[in-house]
């Protein structure tokens, strides 16, 4: 974390932007946190997804499965936490080229590796400034994405049966916004209906969840059987976010 | 299997994933198709997603009910750029107020 090197109205830019990225992104929370215990998970367990997996997409995928299959769902719901959080391993990649982290500090910033946090980072030019982007962004967007998901947790209790007041549609409009994004080029899409086929074929023949895990097949049959060319790096939009990417962390 | 072991090793796979990025070296996971696969598959997992929260009922079959109409609302959102919030918001608003007039 050594910013010494940085001159200090660039590292006031680089804090500026990680902190800013942190609450905008964090207050996405109150959204997860409600649809959480909407699903039957109660405060404290929703808190622990915000504080212990963090990173967005996972958690949304966890409690919806939860929240169409219940418990018996549970495998299927760890399987695609899983699955969708595998990105983050690749943003790992990148972001250990810069950050030359070791020991705990590995473990820190393995914890804090999500979308927000590798955008501000590679989106710096110096080192200096990507491990400060980094971390700052990381810390911020953990902070307010727990502070957040609290309020909502707090906010679906007091709503009662989460059916009246729509957050089963809830749950199925974020999914669109999550996936929106990166309907980009023609594999994006091929993918995307070709995954929405074999989960409408497959929901009513196997238990809750499976059809999700079904869906990824998608992803093999378009990306193994096309000779296209390789898939882009994680890039910075520049305002701390990944091109392609949802807007949680 | 109670609620609180899965949220727990659901937690732990994602860290792992996570803390073997630092770990693996860059070249095991960069040649072409499996890039292209892991680009994927986020997309293909999150088409899924929006099936099963859409259409699918209780038991599997697949229904229509006040669900899609939101989603049909939240697509127009999107297309029109909508803030993430927003098209959380509309879609729960859309399906309660359906629900409210004894529809789905």
């Amino acid at each position: 974390m050594s910013d010494s090197t940085l001159a200090p109205e660039r590292r006031r830019d680089v804090l500026r932007q990680s902190w800013s990225v942190g609450i905008a992104t964090g207050a996405y929370g109150i959204s997860f946190g409600a649809l959480a215990v909407a699903a039957g998970l109660n405060v404290w367990q929703t808190q622990a997804l915000s504080a212990l997996m963090f990173t967005g997409g996972s958690q949304f995928a966890f409690v919806g499965i939860i929240a169409a299959g219940g418990l018996a769902a549970a495998p299927a719901a760890i399987a695609t936490a899983g699955l969708l959080g595998l990105r983050n391993g690749l943003y790992a990649i990148q972001n250990a080229l810069f950050l030359g982290v070791r020991g705990l500090r590995r473990i820190g910033a393995a914890h804090l590796t999500i979308d927000e946090s590798t955008a501000v980072g590679i989106a710096q030019e110096e080192p200096a400034a990507q491990r400060l982007g980094f971390w700052h962004t990381g810390i911020a967007v953990f902070i307010f994405w727990n502070l957040a998901t609290l309020v909502g947790a707090l906010l679906g209790n007091a709503l009662g049966d989460p059916k009246t007041w729509g957050l089963d549609a809830a749950a199925a409009g974020a999914f669109c916004a999550l996936l929106w994004p990166r309907l980009r080029g023609g594999d994006a899409i091929a993918t995307a209906v070709l995954a929405a086929f074999i989960a409408c074929v497959a929901s009513p023949l196997v238990p809750a969840g499976v059809p999700v895990i079904l869906a990824a097949a998608a992803a093999l049959i378009v990306g193994l059987g096309r000779h296209g060319p390789k898939g882009d790096p994680p890039t910075s939009d520049g305002h701390g976010h990944l091109v392609g990417e949802d807007p949680l962390p | 299997m109670t609620m609180w072991m899965a949220v727990l090793l659901a937690c732990g796979a994602c860290f792992v994933l996570k803390l073997v990025g630092y770990l693996v070296p860059e070249s095991w996971v960069s040649g072409p198709r499996i890039s292209r696969v892991t680009t994927l598959l986020p997309i293909a997992l999150l088409a899924g997603l929006v099936v099963a929260q859409t259409v699918v009922g209780d038991g599997g079959a697949l229904v229509i009910d006040a669900r899609l109409a939101a989603v049909a609302v939240a697509l127009v959102l999107l297309l029109l750029r909508a803030n993430f919030i927003v098209v959380v918001v509309v879609a729960a608003a859309v399906a309660a107020g359906l629900r409210a007039l004894g529809w789905g």
